[in-house]
């Protein structure tokens, strides 16, 4: 029952992702649960609820980490399961990756912050945000905000007009300016791949945490330096350990209240 | 009345038509590479997201939205002069619209899928709503030019309808500008387009642009045809040019003073990218400074009554009007509100050949449009002895 069950919302996840609305449709009316908006589908038992969901990164963590030597499994763990393409020049996809200090929070570094603190490495990703400008300008609402906070794409109805990386003031967002097929090495069945002509980013592992799994990359992460939870619940580890240390958000000025945070 | 065309046109008219066609064929080849093989051809990139063809249907807004500044003296100040050239400058907002909408066709990543904007309407999208004013701007201007013109050719009243049509359509011409100026505003965290008085600098900008563009297809048709646009017509406009141009150096001083006497660095960033390079990128400098120069030498002329009453000189400062304002709305202003990007880093733009032809193309097709519906109406102006 429960393979089942895995294997139906796989399948439905995958369609209203993957390959059209048509055949979510042809696959709910085969199982008789067809409404009249649309297909409906039970929940995994053990997914994860959340009202809010956020990341805290634990600058100090990744950085002991990356002295051992150059770390980025963060980031092929979430790249390969996502099938995001690797392409080497300013027209590259990205949905995690690595910057410094000075990129990640402009403005705020000066000569007299610590070295190490200074060089990073700062995990970067979409900030989930509470009033996210991506959203807010989508003309298709192809971007688009959950119940529990997490912005999503469809890679079906964006037209491509990348107002939305105009708007995201933390350059979160990449379009599929060539075929990604041609850049991609291993494919990754279980997960659609985008074609050319949409934008796509980050969506806090969706699907994962649809089936009771935490996000790829916090999993992956080998000095347990990504945190992730639910900021509504008062006894969830990010509110715990927002309430002990420090943390920075990215340009809190522009008033899209972002949802990962960095521990100092 | 589009036989006209076919019957009134002269040899010159069809090699016009011709070496049109010729860069519409090139252009729309360059689109097929584009089609084929996705937006990866241009020079844009994550950083730069939006390059040429943005750039220019900003522009081109503009001069849409110029089209008010004849009708709106002739239907409500009813300034007789225009009477004659008000036609003109509805039939340039058609070339024009249709050239906006046919560069954001061609920066679509999804063509196909642009009636999504329709299917799902987004009210909290300027883009959504710049696309419901400008078709119906189109739209307008289509009505309001053929009847006007059809029934001038039967020597009788325009329907009764037009004229509500005609009022709607002079704050619509403002809205089109208005929100498109909007889609630049209201972004956080792009602080060179962050700032209140984009629309006003948009609507300025357009009311010179625009009409000194006017003046010289006037120009250019008087010379050409038996049809005399006026003397009176012409001053009036050029009177224009001078005043908005006046107003939208004005406005760009006050953004320059914003930046540079606050010393906000996500103000002055921008500004030095422009005017002086930044961390060793000027991509955009010696354009920026041509377009300053060239407004400078256009205020010269205008400004001196007597240098702007000389056709000569006129259709200097005409030019050099047009050039000043559309390397800054359609080139430097939309570019260098990605430069420097979010991380503060610089990625430069360079617009690649299939992507300048796509350009052309599309410039091609306006002025094709335009080329037609000018015949059309000066052939009528000419058979009625005007
Ligand atoms: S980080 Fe950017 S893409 Fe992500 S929610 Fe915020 S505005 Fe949208
Ligand atoms: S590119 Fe797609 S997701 Fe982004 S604003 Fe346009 S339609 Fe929306």
């Amino acid at each position: 029952m429960d393979e089942k069950r895995r294997n139906f919302l796989k399948i439905t996840g995958a369609c209203v992702l993957g390959v059209s609305l048509l055949p979510a449709l042809k696959v709910s009316a085969a199982k008789k649960v067809t409404e009249e908006k649309g297909p409906t589908y039970k929940a995994h038992p053990k997914a994860l609820h959340g009202k809010r969901w956020a990341m805290v990164v634990d600058v100090k963590r990744c950085q002991e980490q990356n002295k051992k030597g150059e770390c980025r499994k963060c980031i092929e763990a979430c790249h390969s399961l996502h099938n995001v393409p690797t392409i080497p020049n300013e027209k590259e996809i990205k949905w995690i990756w690595k910057d410094n200090f000075e990129h990640s929070f402009p403005g705020t570094a000066h000569e007299y912050v610590p070295e190490d603190f200074h060089e990073g490495p700062f995990i970067l990703l979409c900030n989930h945000c509470s009033n996210p400008a991506c959203v807010r300008v989508c003309p298709t609402k192809a971007t688009f905000q959950r119940a529990d906070g997490i912005v999503m794409m469809d890679h079906h109805r964006c037209i491509g007009c990348r107002y939305c990386m105009a708007g995201c003031p933390f350059g979160a967002r990449s379009f599929n300016w060539r075929d990604p097929k041609l850049y991609l090495t291993q494919l990754n069945y279980d997960y659609p791949i985008r074609r050319r002509g949409v934008v796509e980013k980050c969506t806090f592992c969706d699907e994962r945490l649809g089936e009771g799994l935490l996000p790829a990359c916090v999993e992956a992460c080998p000095a347990k330096a990504l945190i992730f939870g639910d900021l509504d619940d008062p006894s969830s580890e990010v509110r715990r350990i927002l309430s002990k240390r420090l943390s920075l958000r990215r340009k809190l000025e522009v008033g899209t209240q972002p949802n990962v945070y960095y521990l100092v | 009345m589009f036989d006209r065309v076919f019957t009134k046109s002269g040899d010159d008219f069809k090699k016009l038509l011709k070496l049109l066609s010729v860069f519409i064929g090139l252009g729309f080849i360059c689109y097929l590479f584009q089609y084929y093989r996705g937006l990866g051809i241009t020079g844009m990139s994550r950083d730069v997201s939006w390059g040429l063809y943005i750039a220019q249907f900003t522009f081109l807004v503009g001069v849409a939205a110029s089209a008010v500044m004849v009708v709106l003296p002739y239907y409500l100040h009813n300034f007789k002069a225009f009477g004659r050239i008000t036609i003109l400058g509805e039939f340039l907002a058609i070339a024009a619209v249709s050239m906006c909408l046919l560069f954001i066709i061609v920066d679509l990543g999804m063509p196909h899928r642009l009636f999504n904007v329709l299917r799902y309407p987004t009210p909290n999208s300027i883009l959504f709503w710049d696309m419901v004013v400008l078709n119906g701007y189109l739209l307008l201007n289509i009505l309001i030019g053929w009847n006007v013109l059809d029934a001038e050719r039967m020597g009788v009243a325009p329907p009764k309808w037009v004229k509500p049509l005609i009022y709607v359509s002079i704050p619509w011409a403002v809205s089109i500008h208005t929100v498109t100026a909007f889609l630049y505003a209201g972004l956080p965290g792009r602080h060179f387009w962050l700032t209140a008085i984009m629309a006003a600098r948009f609507l300025a900008s357009a009311f010179s642009s625009g009409p000194a563009l006017l003046i010289l297809l006037a120009l250019f048709i008087k010379k050409r045809t038996k049809f005399d646009p006026g003397e009176e017509a012409i001053q009036a406009l050029a009177k224009i040019v001078t005043y908005a141009l006046i107003i939208s150096v004005f406005f760009v001083l006050l953004e320059l003073f914003t930046a540079y006497y606050s010393q906000v660095p996500g103000h002055t960033n921008h500004f030095n990218y422009l005017l002086f390079g930044l961390h060793g990128h000027a991509e955009l400098v010696p354009w920026t400074w041509l377009s300053n120069i060239l407004a400078v030498v256009a205020l010269a002329l205008l400004i001196n009554p007597n240098t702007r009453k000389q056709e000569k000189t006129l259709k200097i400062a005409c030019f050099a009007t047009f050039f000043s304002l559309w390397i800054e709305k359609g080139i430097t202003l939309v570019i260098t509100g990605f430069i420097p990007n979010t991380f503060e880093t610089i990625t430069r733009y360079i617009p690649t050949i299939p992507e300048v032809f796509i350009t052309l193309g599309v410039w091609s097709a306006g002025f094709f449009i335009l080329a037609v519906l000018y015949k059309i109406a000066v052939s009528i102006k000419e058979e009625l002895g005007a």
